[in-house]
């Protein structure tokens, strides 16, 4: 069973995501190892892209904050190394196209299976265009994810049955970020996910509260949360390990009871 | 490789959230290109509101003065509107509304495609709203008054360098975020299909009433076609029913600001390389890991890390060309073009204007060139006496 599946296998997965970088490389490995033992299944690390256009001000704050500590694609991959020394923790990077096709889509995916990442989210690159990355991502044995949108609709069977690793559930209509609450029948997305494929389905998109993880981790097998922990980065800079470990516990206990 | 390709470059490279929406636009525009109903709107639009078609005006003093091909200039400056841009705006917003839409976004540089995207709401009863970026707000605040004016709402976008990439990207962000009532009208040939094909099929009119122009006046082709490229929409608009006749040169001029050796620059091909960005591979000005580059010119309608993949696969084949045209060139040739022949261009198009000023006497006597005047200049005014050192009120 890969590393992503395990994060699955014992009950609802707490998926948190972390700008690589922000506030500094070295918080960024201290906050993976406070995160797992807080209990994070699965960590997603966002490489910085300059311009992240699925992101809300958050995120694109801590995308800017990560580029002018000088954070490049080669120092995230040096983390990595570093991180798979220590932990066995499932770990997906999220970036935007640019960020891999710049750096030769083989020889990012290379180096990315090689450093211990089991797989890659890309925003933008839907269905349509994931040939080119997933192929070689299946070549190196990593799990390029695909996402689904309240607007997917008949999309859903195509996108799910051709998935791999977990697919992204995205809860809500506009870009990444807090949100007092979300409308979207995420049961019904999740049943056709399942009527297409057996595989795990993760929410995210405006989750923060423990009430709105529960809820979400109800109808499907994890939840995803950015936006709230990068507001606690950003809030507490080099002191956010403390904070962001004692709500990653909060959010995780609040879906374990679910399990 | 995916629909919507110019050779490698084009595509779809857009969040989930957005797909069914370009499909479904793909699908609208697909079914309404071959309306006859629909052409017959759009062509009265054209001609009866927007002033087409534009003249085709021999620049004789500036022909004399260079004393080397003849020189005509296609005034799209003389559009309602005062640029190319409404040329697109119009069709899109007429196929939101067929569409159903009742609600248009748009992002905006110059403000000119705001302008206009205001324009056409204003005219069809559509709800507005402009995304700008805050830098821009400040260089072109005539235009900021002129959208608000005509009932738009203007967004001020802080983020990124706070241009024209800036107010794309927020733009993309409004559009995922309400779709069912709203169409994005994308300025330029670029973003995901439909997207560049929809807009330079909008913009073809230009190149089309050229040839004919053209063929009326002098009996034959220009030599050459000139035209400035931000994302490309007025030159492909230009260079589109010359593709297939192989002796007309096509020739984008890119800014390139301070220089293309600074990084002051937004000249995409001289200084770019492939990527993908803005839903779309193409060519893009970013660093070695891919960042988008944070570009500068003078002109803030081309102030944009990249070309639209049509112009992209355009270079590649080598069917067009393109040069690169520092401030200073385009500057002095918005001020020759405005005392030689009474026509102040804007500072977009100035930058095809100083490329004719070099090509022109290279060639002979019975040579054309043909100048896209894309737009007028009045919104630069102010920008370029500052540039000059002088400080006028707008």
């Amino acid at each position: 069973m890969s590393r992503i599946l395990q994060a699955f296998a014992n009950g609802k997965a707490f998926i948190p995501f972390i700008t690589c970088g922000d506030p500094s490389l070295d918080v960024t490995e201290q906050l993976v190892y406070a995160m797992e033992q807080a209990g994070a299944d699965l960590i997603e690390l966002g490489i910085p892209f300059s311009d992240p256009t699925a992101e809300g001000p958050v995120i694109q704050s801590a995308n800017i904050r990560a580029l002018s500590g000088g954070v490049t694609t080669d120092k995230v991959f040096d983390l990595v190394r570093k991180l798979r020394v220590n932990t066995q923790i499932p770990l997906v990077f999220m970036t935007y196209a640019n960020v891999v096709f710049s750096y030769g889509i083989e020889r990012f995916v290379k180096t990315a299976a090689e450093a211990g990442i089991d797989g890659i989210i890309l925003p933008d690159v839907p269905f349509e265009e994931k040939e080119e990355f997933d192929t070689i991502c299946k070549q190196y044995g990593l799990d390029f994810i695909s996402l689904i949108a309240p607007t997917s609709e008949h999309r859903i069977a195509r996108i799910a049955s051709d998935a791999h690793g977990f697919v992204y559930c995205v809860s809500s209509l506009g870009v990444t970020g807090v949100r007092s609450q979300i409308t979207t029948d995420i049961g019904h997305m999740v049943q056709l996910v399942k009527t297409a494929k057996n595989i795990p389905c993760a929410v995210g998109f405006g989750i923060s509260t423990p009430e709105q993880a529960k809820k979400m981790a109800a109808c499907a097998d994890g939840v995803i949360v950015g936006s709230a922990i990068v507001k606690l980065c950003g809030a507490h800079g080099a002191d956010c390990v403390q904070p962001v470990a004692e709500y990653v516990k909060r959010m995780k206990d609040a879906i374990r009871e679910l399990s | 490789m995916t629909t919507g390709r110019f050779g490698i470059h084009g595509g779809q490279y857009i969040p989930e959230t957005l797909m069914n929406a370009v499909i479904e636009l793909e699908e609208a525009y697909n079914h309404y290109k071959d309306d006859p109903e629909f052409n017959r709107e759009l062509t009265e639009l054209f001609n009866n509101y927007a002033n087409r078609p534009s003249l085709l005006y021999y620049a004789e003093r500036m022909t004399k003065d260079l004393g080397g091909a003849k020189i005509y200039l296609k005034r799209e400056d003389l559009n309602h509107t005062g640029a190319h841009k409404i040329n697109n705006v119009l069709g899109q917003v007429l196929l939101a509304k067929k569409m159903g839409k009742t609600r248009v976004i748009a992002e905006t540089g110059a403000g000119q495609h705001g302008v206009a995207t205001a324009t056409a709401a204003a005219l069809m009863g559509m709800e507005c709203e402009i995304f700008m970026g805050e830098e821009d707000t400040k260089r072109q605040a005539l235009n900021v008054y002129r959208m608000r004016l005509l009932g738009a709402t203007v967004h001020a976008v802080t983020t990124g360098t706070a241009t024209l990439k800036d107010a794309v990207s927020e733009t993309m962000r409004e559009w995922t975020n309400r779709i069912a009532d709203t169409h994005y009208v994308l300025g330029s040939c670029m973003g995901p299909h439909p997207f560049p094909t929809i807009v330079r099929d909008f913009q073809a009119v230009i190149s089309k009433e050229i040839k004919a122009q053209i063929l009326e006046q002098e009996g034959r082709l220009p030599d050459a076609v000139l035209a400035c490229v931000g994302g490309g929409s007025n030159a492909i608009g230009a260079f589109y029913h010359f593709i297939e006749d192989t002796d007309v040169r096509l020739i984008g001029c890119e800014a390139a600001g301070r220089g293309i050796h600074t990084a002051e620059t937004a000249a995409t091909i001289a200084t770019g390389k492939l990527g993908i960005f803005h839903g779309m591979k193409s060519y893009f000005c970013q660093d070695e890991y891919g960042q988008i580059a944070p570009v500068y010119s003078i002109s803030a309608g081309l102030d944009y890390p990249g070309i639209g993949p049509e112009h992209a696969n355009l270079y590649d084949t080598g069917r067009a060309e393109y040069v690169a045209i520092t401030d200073d060139e385009a500057v002095d040739a918005f001020e020759y073009l405005s005392r030689t022949e009474g026509i102040i261009p804007a500072i977009e198009s100035a930058h095809a204007v100083a490329y004719a000023r070099k090509l022109a006497p290279t060639m002979t006597k019975d040579q054309i060139i043909v100048i896209n005047v894309s737009g007028r200049g009045d919104k630069d005014c102010a920008a370029i006496a500052r540039y000059r050192g002088e400080n006028i009120y707008e």
